[in-house]
């Protein structure tokens, strides 16, 4: 169960991004597959004049690999319980929020009113607590959105095999688990308390996600964290990695970033602005023309609607961020303000007036 | 002169020319068909969302014949399910199986095809399966009640035509059924190119919907098979193999 790790942890460190050159950019656009090397000049400071055309790049695959339907989904948090200390998280158990954990017959309403709104997948989050929200609880949760939804993703704690097995007899299909830095050391300093800490055992959680049956995985790094490049390099890896042990797996990538401060009068290097946020994205997309991309409601309204199609190929509509908050009223805290409070319809909208077409199922439970 | 109709399942179409409608923006899918003068297309069940938004059902022509594919399909067993389930919809009997258990470049599994064929076609569908172009396999398909071969030309969604050419080739000359290049044709010169060569139609979906212009591009197609199955039904000339011929003959040597 290591040598995924290894593979993506050797080559952490292989690439000094500062020295790759326009030229190194110029050729790795040139070719139809990007080796590792190429992967990363296309994440340097050097690819930053590129942008363009990587996008332009991007923009074809994404047509050739999705045409111009986007996915729709909507996550609900059930509950916000956590043990661990994540020095960048809402939701840390450091922090005195509201907390809260929604009934079964809570959950039953909000998916309830959420599935009136045409929607077809669905998110369930929860905090990293496996007291409040273990295992039985989130399975039931999934069982009763097998009623309303075709597709069923879970964003929970790290698990073992036989329990994403359980999870995914329950009616789960898809689990996003992210590893938010594989800077190790930067790993540790950030994640002062909890089972979080445990490095390795979220790395493979994806793995043992797929060895318990599910359809895909959902890899990502919380870009700024570490060093955003570096970072978004080795989640390349993990997701190319996974798919290649597991062709079956879908994989895909979710980009949520550390805002820069505002009026910060040094420049960064480590700074994620929307330009270096969409570097990633076209970044992913020109390693892996087959993965989806999902795009959140932290970024902001006119972000999304120009990275659908363009890298994105999954987009969230009417979001709440705190627990429930759909039909019932909300139990708990947000673990993050959303900046894209559009509705289903909006976005709906927003997609036609781009010539997407909106997709609400892709699946047949079997 | 006899028309020159294609016969699959028993049902009679004039039109070689199948679109799949997986890509597409649907409220541009019934111009398209009409202008692609399509009789039959493809649509993945999976996506159909009956009774909700953005159903394909409702932007299909009731007069065009629909060949429900099992997209999302791992293996046979799935395949299968989806079939039924495609009738039980009222989607007809017409399937194409098409099994997927590689994400990264869609490749058809043959073999979970060869299984779920038999099995479809033993319950009375008219089974249509998308395969890598292998004659072992197509012969197995044909034995185990296949109504017509789908071979790729190239890698799904690539545009790159005719790469499989050499392959699909000794489908059309050693199996007796109708073949009919799907995926990987990527402009209206190359589905005109598989037609030439003796294939029973072909089928688009990308090419045809990342087109800017969508709906004329249809019609390039239609008139591209068109073109194409003219030419094969003509008979092509004769095309010199090597850089020509010699003037003076290799053989002239030869006394006696």
């Amino acid at each position: 169960m290591t040598k995924l790790l290894d593979a993506v942890m050797d080559r952490y460190d292989r690439y000094d991004f500062d020295a790759f050159t326009a030229r190194d950019v110029a050729e790795a656009l040139e070719n139809d597959t990007l080796t590792e090397e190429q992967y990363a000049a296309l994440l340097s400071p050097a690819a930053a004049p590129f942008l363009e055309q990587m996008a332009r790049k991007a923009k074809y695959l994404t047509a050739r690999q999705f045409g111009n339907s986007v996915g729709l989904y909507t996550p609900l948090y059930i509950a916000n319980y956590c043990v661990n200390h994540c020095v960048y998280c809402g939701f840390n158990c450091q922090n005195h929020i509201n907390r809260g954990k929604l009934t079964f017959e809570e959950i039953d309403h909000e998916l309830a009113a959420i599935a009136k709104t045409g929607l077809r997948e669905i998110l369930l989050l929860t905090g990293e607590s496996r007291y409040h929200s273990d295992v039985e609880y989130i399975g039931k949760a999934v069982e009763i959105a097998k009623r309303y939804f075709t597709t069923i993703g879970i964003e929970v704690y790290p698990m073992e095999v036989e329990e994403y097995a359980h999870l995914q007899r329950c009616g789960a299909d898809f689990v996003s688990v992210y590893q938010e830095t594989y800077d190790r050391e930067k790993y540790a300093q950030v994640h002062l308390s909890g089972p979080k800490r445990d490095f390795v055992y979220r790395f493979n959680a994806q793995e043992r996600a797929l060895m318990g049956g599910m359809r895909g995985v959902g890899v990502g790094a919380l870009l700024g964290l570490g060093n955003f490049r570096k970072d978004a390099f080795a989640a390349g890896l993990h997701a190319s990695y996974l798919q290649k042990k597991y062709p079956k797996a879908e994989v895909s990538f979710s980009v949520p970033r550390l805002r820069p401060y505002k009026n910060n009068a040094e420049n960064n290097s480590n700074d994620v602005h929307e330009p270096q946020l969409l570097q990633v994205m076209l970044a992913y997309r020109l390693l892996l023309p087959f993965a989806g991309i999902n795009i959140s409601t932290r970024e902001r309204a006119g972000f999304r609607d120009h990275v659908v199609g363009l890298a994105a190929t999954k987009i969230s509509a009417g979001v709440k961020t705190g627990v429930g908050g759909h039909e019932e009223e909300e139990k708990g805290d947000a673990q993050f303000q959303i900046s894209d409070p559009r509705s289903v319809t909006e976005i709906e909208q927003m997609l036609f007036t781009r010539g997407m077409q909106p997709v609400y199922r892709d699946y047949i439970r079997m | 002169m006899q028309q020159d109709t294609l016969i699959i399942g028993g049902k009679e179409f004039t039109s070689r020319f199948f679109l799949g409608t997986g890509k597409f923006s649907l409220e541009k899918t019934k111009e398209t068909i009409e202008s692609g003068e399509v009789e039959m297309v493809t649509l993945a069940l999976r996506r159909a969302n009956l009774g909700g938004g953005g159903n394909i059902l409702d932007y299909i022509p009731k007069t065009v014949t629909l060949l429900p594919n099992t997209s999302g399909a791992r293996d046979a067993k799935e395949a299968v399910r989806i079939a039924r389930l495609a009738r039980e919809l009222g989607c007809g009997d017409f399937v194409k199986i098409e099994v997927i258990n590689d994400t990264k470049y869609l490749m058809p599994d043959n073999a979970e095809t060869i299984k779920a064929t038999e099995i479809l076609a033993k319950e009375g569908f008219v089974v249509l399966p998308y395969i890598s172009p292998d004659l072992i396999a197509a012969r197995a398909l044909r034995d185990a009640g296949a109504a017509a071969i789908m071979p790729l030309g190239a890698p799904i969604g690539s545009n790159k035509g005719l790469l499989t050419r050499d392959f699909v080739r000794m489908l059309i000359e050693e199996i007796d059924l109708p073949i009919v290049v799907d995926a990987g044709i990527g402009r209206p010169s190359q589905a005109c190119e598989a037609m030439e060569m003796g294939a029973a139609a072909v089928l688009a979906n990308t090419a045809v919907a990342t087109a800017k212009d969508v709906v004329a591009m249809a019609r390039a197609f239609k008139l591209a098979v068109q073109a194409g199955r003219t030419a094969y039904l003509a008979g092509l000339g004769r095309v010199l193999e090597y850089t020509g011929e010699a003037s003076s003959p290799l053989t002239g040597f030869l006394q006696d």
